[in-house]
């Protein structure tokens, strides 16, 4: 699929339209405005909200303003998960524009990790890379590129330049042509209802009798219960395609 | 389909021949099953087999091109006061009808077809021509007496007169096995034969097509096929060759290779196999690797040997090579095989002893011979599958949906012995029972008795499902009666509804969404699924086991992957990946599902919401790095310089990006820059052997001096030519394919370039400059390419192979995001590199390679001046790799003698073939091959030789002209399927052999050898190869055809009242749609003129006036003409400046 252009622009350009409101316990100077954005749903929350700060910090007082944090019907949304995934995970069914209220009180210490700073999400950023290329390529890869491509890859993301992360991504994507894939597929599986944080395995793209794996072989392995129909009403997505229908 | 893939044959236990395509996934049948065979030895063009008959049979492929034959005869006559000429000849004469020596007695009877496989194309006719000139009608050639020489004109003393008569055959048993029939005489036939190889097709290339064939027999004995050629794919007689024993199998190499194994356990090795001798002068012999057990089977390629000893093992012979055949020493290699095969490039495959799989020997490179694993080969069989054809392509639609209802299922089929019946059934000949099974399937049932036996037992079982083995190609009413069958034998209640469920998509959506549907509808489509299941299910399980493999057809390329040893559904037991398995249907069902999804996710979270600010600005990024700029202060030379590229988007959203060069002036920091939208082409250069490429602007193309810059790795200079080249194309706002209309241009370095012409380009009086044209580069590698305005391209590459261009972009160094997906085939390129062994004569040693202390380098090139030893010559540039060791090179214009040397008094002079007295110093040239390789969007078109010319016309039209002179035509091209189908072979006009096509409008003009310029007659749009060459004039030596089809060319030679000029611009005049051929010569220029082209030409005359043709220039007066003379003889000069400063920016 790397190659396949169109689809990477898709789900690169894939944006939520947004509404931020501030909490209502906020105590402001005058009223504040409800704000509209699109974000992008490949990036972080922390990283596109600057404008959303400012927004609101012009209605508060500056003592009252703390570090900003996000909730959607009382989930406090984590900043380490990229946007399309809070979305799908609690509010794919919603009407849109999603409603976020902003909050700049009470941070959640338990639920959610702080972000000073924009290199936290780059440190996180780039944690994920490696952590998929280490499955991908035992981090040959990753660990064969220079500074500058780390910086790359990220000013891509953070600027929101499609080819200039992939010009980058590509090589991540990349495996020799006598491997027939991956040395291990590098995924999550996310759920909804549950207290887990997320499902993780290593997964090879090719079984040992030399045939390749798909979606539903790897979702029957990682979460069989699901698979059984039994566990039909249970539905997987990714980038919003309900991929369900795939995996049966 | 791309000719690029080739085939690997193999044998199953059962005699069935298939074939698996280097860029398959299934075994396929041969389409030829009336025969099972014990043994296959491919190449290329064709297969060889012995059946179980014990016969030899050919298999040659249906290409592009016809074989055919052209049989001749002539008809003499002799003059007498009586009757005029006449049939009465004198007693001393020749032969009324005999062959062109008059020695043999021809009459036009006495040719029959050499073999059923052959077919007459036409009548005899006669052969109006003689030498390249048209003869009177009837075709006659006069001369004094026999033997003599003839003329086409009667003269006073012309006393006898010939016609010649001729006819074509043409070999008919393509894509089916043609028996070799033998016409020796019955004492000396062969008896049944046992075991065949052929190969031996780079020892020479004359005759076109030379094969070896090589045959054992029962008795022992080695046979040699004579004369195969392509033009003769039967060979014409057995040749016996003596061996010191009895021969058991034999195999034979690409080259001079030849190894056999005796019945005692020894191989025997063929010498002295040379382009003059390809069958050999005596045989040495090798011993076995292991004492106890001797050799059964051995196998050999270019420079290896591989075999095995009688207790399974594998060995890989050390040292083998052209000097020494026999190599040196034994290594045992891992593995117990039944037998080894060498194919293409030293390849090889092998037969496992315990299992029977096929196995690829991975990792055989030049380097390492022997290869690094084993590793199987699990393709599923096309047969499998066609039993399910109609059940798979429902797959391709809904496949996301079934494969769980068919697990569920799973364990019921296993135990459901009906079910499988027809599987196997269909899986076994038909006429079993009238073919005794082959010694090779029975030794092998031990192996696999149980499978073996289960077969038979169920074809007796179940007459119902027999009768569906007889037709496996289930049409929809097979496919229904099946359903009906498979009712009745199952006792379960069959819902034919759930049958038309699988395809209707509705009720998979059902499936999914809601739970009730879902399960309801597993629980009753269980029988319905059940056969689908079923029969996939058998057919993995029935794993084929094979008998004999090989590969000297079968090209593996390092560069795109095998897809034999991951195949769904092969070997595996998981019915799951059955359903996505990577056919193109369903992968491209697949793709629209995703991107239908993905617009639908767009529509649902923006389209009413595009009015929102986005998160996050456009904004500037820039790559930086550091290359070489080649300074443009003296002295030039390459320097260290920080480039960085700032990429940003203006207010209308586009991008543009500017190019810095930051570099040091007397210890000052400066910098240059590019506006990326100003540059008007990047291609890279050869520089000092340095990756680098040159960017050009307008203002740099009037100073022919561009920025050149170098990278110091190939992968660092191709990441900046596609990123450069992105930009431009994003600046320009050029996307996609090349357009119908586009301009196309190839270097001298064999690159592709093409330009979008903008309509001010031709607009009067002021055109676009030329300079201004953006040039971006297709990727792909040609010598010429050639396209009419309808969007299809053809090319030559520098190997005469043809290429067409199948519409994608991208490709070469410009991957991933700025190619398309589709349409991206491998292309590969060869170019032969020349180096020159010089020696000089002295009394004592004879000729050595001591030469005088003046003399040049004793390796060199054509020149002498530069020194080029066998290791220090490197490919034409560092993406091309050697494909082949040095050779030496036998074509040397001046002739060879029998070791490729050429004899002169002294260095530099002419050289020529053969030794004398005077000739101190002689010279040979050796020859090595480099191959360039890359992803392009260039389709391999077949042919069966060298190309050298190719021209489309309007109405696609596609014309060629191959190596050897004659002409061809592609059928059936269109927008739709560029590559067309065949070639037509269209006879050159008699005796003359063509160098060069022209298509117009609906003109065909080609250009002989002799200077003779041909219209094609009779081409019509339902006969569009014509049907007749029409004379038009000599004295041309170039020409080209216009879209109007108009006519022009360059004249060898024209006579004006004061001189005569050389190489003359002329324009056919009078060519109107009644007169094609047009009338009468226009002289234009002249006087060293080599080219002209108007095939850009399309602007019509205006009407009214004079059709077609605007009426020639009034004379000018003397004074004037002297003046226009003046000024363009000016011209050839700028060319020539040109050409140098071009030269130097795109390197040669």
């Amino acid at each position: 699929m790397t190659d396949d252009k169109d689809v990477l622009r898709d789900v690169w350009f894939g944006r939520i339209p947004t509404c931020f409101t501030l909490y209502q316990d906020e105590i402001t100077e005058r009223e504040a405005e409800p704000y509209y954005l699109l974000l992008p749903r490949i990036s972080y929350l922390t990283l596109v909200t600057d404008k959303v700060k400012k927004h609101f910090q012009k209605v508060m007082r500056q003592e009252e303003v703390n570090e900003i944090w996000f909730e959607y019907e009382g989930t406090p949304l984590k900043w380490h998960y990229p946007i399309g995934l809070l979305f799908d995970l609690h509010a794919s069914n919603t009407a849109l524009p999603w409603s976020i209220t902003v909050h700049f009180k009470n941070f959640p210490e338990k639920d959610l990790l702080h972000c000073h700073s924009k290199d936290v999400i780059e440190a996180h950023f780039m944690a994920c890379i490696k952590e998929a290329d280490a499955l991908k390529h035992k981090s040959q890869v990753i660990n064969e590129m220079q500074k500058k491509d780390h910086k790359q890859l990220w000013m891509g993301l953070q600027n929101d330049k499609f080819e200039q992360f992939w010009a980058i991504n590509r090589k991540l994507m990349e495996y020799p042509p006598e491997d027939s894939g991956f040395r291990y597929i590098p995924f999550r599986i996310y759920q909804a209802t549950t207290e887990r944080p997320f499902i993780q395995k290593l997964f090879r793209p090719i079984a040992s009798g030399g045939q390749l794996h798909t979606l539903g072989d790897l979702l029957k392995d990682v979460c069989p219960s699901a698979i059984t129909p039994e566990g039909g009403d249970i539905r997987f997505f990714m980038h919003y395609m309900d991929i369900s229908v795939c995996s049966h | 389909m791309a000719m690029s893939s080739s085939l690997l044959w193999a044998v199953d236990i059962f005699g069935r021949v298939y074939t698996l395509s280097t860029v398959g996934q299934y075994w396929e049948l041969c389409k030829d099953t009336q025969l099972e065979f014990k043994r296959v030895s491919a190449v290329k063009q064709c297969c060889w087999g012995i059946a179980c008959d014990h016969q030899v049979y050919t298999y040659v492929f249906s290409g592009d091109v016809p074989i055919r034959y052209q049989e001749e005869t002539y008809e003499n006559q002799r003059w007498n006061p009586v009757g005029g000429f006449c049939e009465k000849l004198m007693p001393s004469d020749r032969w009324q009808w005999s062959d062109v020596s008059g020695l043999k007695h021809q009459q036009l009877d006495s040719f029959t077809l050499p073999s059923p496989h052959w077919e007459w194309e036409s009548d005899w006719y006669v052969d109006e021509n003689i030498g390249g000139e048209p003869t009177e009608k009837g075709g006659w050639t006069y001369a004094i007496d026999f033997p003599s020489t003839y003329t086409k004109d009667k003269k006073w003393n012309s006393c006898v007169r010939r016609r010649r008569w001729i006819r074509y055959r043409r070999y008919k048993s393509r894509d089916v096995w043609a028996k070799i029939t033998s016409h020796d005489d019955p004492e000396r036939l062969p008896d049944p034969f046992n075991d065949i190889s052929i190969g031996g097709w780079e020892i020479t290339d004359e005759p076109l097509g030379r094969l070896s064939v090589w045959a054992v027999s029962l008795q022992g004995r080695v046979w040699y096929r004579e004369n195969v050629c392509h033009h003769n794919p039967e060979g014409s007689t057995w040749s016996l060759i003596s061996t010191p024993g009895e021969v058991a199998q034999i195999s034979c190499g690409s080259y001079d290779l030849l190894w056999a194994t005796l019945w005692e356990g020894q191989a025997i090795v063929r010498e002295g196999i040379d382009r003059n001798n390809p069958q050999g002068i005596s045989w040495s012999t090798v011993e076995s690797p292991s004492s106890d057990n001797g050799i059964m089977h051995v196998s050999v390629g270019v420079d290896v040997v591989w075999c095995i000893t009688k207790d399974r093992k594998v060995w890989f012979r050390r040292g083998v090579n052209s000097h020494n055949p026999c190599g040196t020493s034994w290594i045992e290699m891992v593995g117990e095989m039944m037998m080894v095969n060498v194919g293409l490039n030293n390849q090889v495959w092998g037969i496992g002893c315990d299992d029977r799989t096929i196995y690829f020997r991975q990792g055989v490179t030049p380097s390492e011979l022997s290869g690094k694993m084993w590793k199987a080969i699990v393709c599923g069989r096309e047969s499998d599958r066609s039993q399910t054809g109609s059940s798979t392509s429902l797959l391709s639609a809904g496949c996301f949906f079934t494969d769980d209802i068919q697990n569920q299922t799973n364990t019921v089929i296993q135990g459901d012995a009906d079910t499988s019946s027809d599987t196997e059934l269909s899986s076994i000949p038909t006429n079993l029972s009238s073919t005794p099974p082959m010694g090779a399937a029975a030794s092998s049932a031990s192996s696999t008795g149980s499978q073996a036996a289960g077969a038979p037992a169920s074809v007796t079982v179940d007459p119902l499902d027999s009768d569906q083995g007889e037709a496996p190609a289930a049409s929809a009413s097979d496919e229904k009666a099946h359903l009906e069958s498979r009712k009745s034998t199952n006792p379960t209640p069959s819902t034919e509804l759930q049958w038309t469920n699988i395809d209707l998509k509705e009720a998979h959506r059902h499936a999914v969404l809601s739970v009730s549907t879902f399960t309801e509808t597993s629980s009753l489509s269980s029988l319905g699924m059940f056969s689908v299941g079923a029969e996939e299910q058998y057919g993995a399980d029935e794993h084929p086991l094979w008998a004999w493999v090989s590969g000297g057809g079968c090209l593996v390329d390092l560069h795109s992957p095998l897809k034999w040893f991951a195949v769904p559904s092969g070997l595996s037991s998981s019915v799951q990946s059955l359903s996505l398995s990577i056919t193109p249907a369903q992968t491209a069902a697949w793709r629209k599902q995703i991107f239908q999804q993905l617009s639908e996710r767009t529509k649902r979270e923006l389209e009413n919401f595009r009015h929102y600010e986005q998160a996050v600005e456009q904004s500037v990024w820039v790559k930086t790095g550091m290359l070489q700029w080649w300074r443009n202060w003296k002295p030039h030379k390459w320097m260290d310089v920080r480039v960085a590229l700032e990429q940003f988007t203006g207010s209308d959203g586009m991008r543009d990006s500017i190019l810095f060069i930051y570099y040091m002036y007397h210890e000052e920091k400066k910098y240059i820059h590019v506006f990326l939208n100003e540059v008007t082409i990047i291609a890279e250069v050869l520089k000092e052997g340095k990756h680098s490429f040159a960017l050009y602007t307008p203002e740099r193309t009037k100073q022919r001096w561009p920025i050149c810059l170098a990278a110091t790795t190939e992968q660092e200079m191709h990441d900046w030519l596609s990123l450069l080249t992105m930009s431009c194309c994003e600046s320009r706002r050029i996307q996609g394919p090349p357009s119908h209309h586009a301009i196309w241009s190839v270097s001298c370095k064999g690159d592709i370039f093409v330009s979008e012409p903008s309509p001010e380009l031709e607009a009067e009086p002021h055109p676009m400059p030329c300079d201004q044209m953006f040039w971006r580069q297709v990727g792909g590698h040609l010598r010429l390419v050639e396209c009419n305005n309808r969007g299809i391209v053809w090319g030559i590459g520098y190997d005469h192979t043809v290429w067409v261009h199948t519409g994608g972009y991208g490709g070469g160094f410009i991957q991933g995001l700025a190619s398309s997906a589709d349409n991206i085939y491998t292309q590969s390129d060869v170019k032969c590199v020349y180096i020159y062994e010089n020696q000089r004569w002295n009394p004592v040693t004879g000729y050595s390679s001591r030469g005088l202390p003046t003399d040049r380098y004793m390796w060199s090139d054509a020149s002498g001046l530069q020194e080029c030893t066998k290791a220090n010559t490197k490919p034409p540039s560092p993406q091309w790799s050697w494909v082949s060791d040095w050779y030496i090179d036998f074509s040397t214009s001046g002739g060879t003698d029998r070791e490729g040397w050429q004899y002169a008094a002294d260095f530099p002079a002419s050289y020529h073939g053969h030794k004398t007295m005077k000739d101190f110093v002689r010279r040979r040239r050796w020859a090595r091959s480099s191959l360039i390789c890359q992803g392009t969007s260039w389709l391999h078109v077949g042919t069966d030789q060298p190309f050298v010319s190719i021209s489309v016309g309007a109405f696609f039209q596609v014309w060629a002209v191959a190596r050897d002179g004659s002409a061809f035509y592609r059928g059936s091209v269109s927008p739709k399927k560029p590559a067309g189908d065949c070639w037509y072979h269209i006879p050159s006009p008699q005796k003359q052999k063509l160098k060069q096509v022209s298509v117009g409008r609906t003109s065909v003009f080609v250009l002989d050898k002799n200077g003779n310029l041909w219209y094609r007659q009779g081409i019509t749009p339902s006969y569009p190869q014509g049907s007749a060459w029409d004379h038009v004039s000599n004295n041309i030596r170039k020409m080209s055809v216009g879209p109007l089809d108009q006519v022009w060319v360059i004249a060898d030679k024209v006579q004006g009242s004061h001189g005569l000029s050389c190489g003359t611009v002329c324009h056919r005049t009078g060519v109107q749609p009644m007169e094609p051929k047009g009338l009468a010569w226009d002289y234009g220029i002249g006087g060293g003129w080599e080219h002209v082209t108007v095939r850009g030409n399309a602007s019509q005359a205006p009407r009214g006036t004079v059709p077609s043709e605007s009426p020639p220039e009034p004379m000018e007066s003397e004074g004037s003409g002297r003046k226009g003379q003046a000024e363009r003889s000016r011209t050839p000069l700028m060319v020539s400046e040109r050409q140098e400063v071009d030269s130097n920016a795109v390197n040669c």
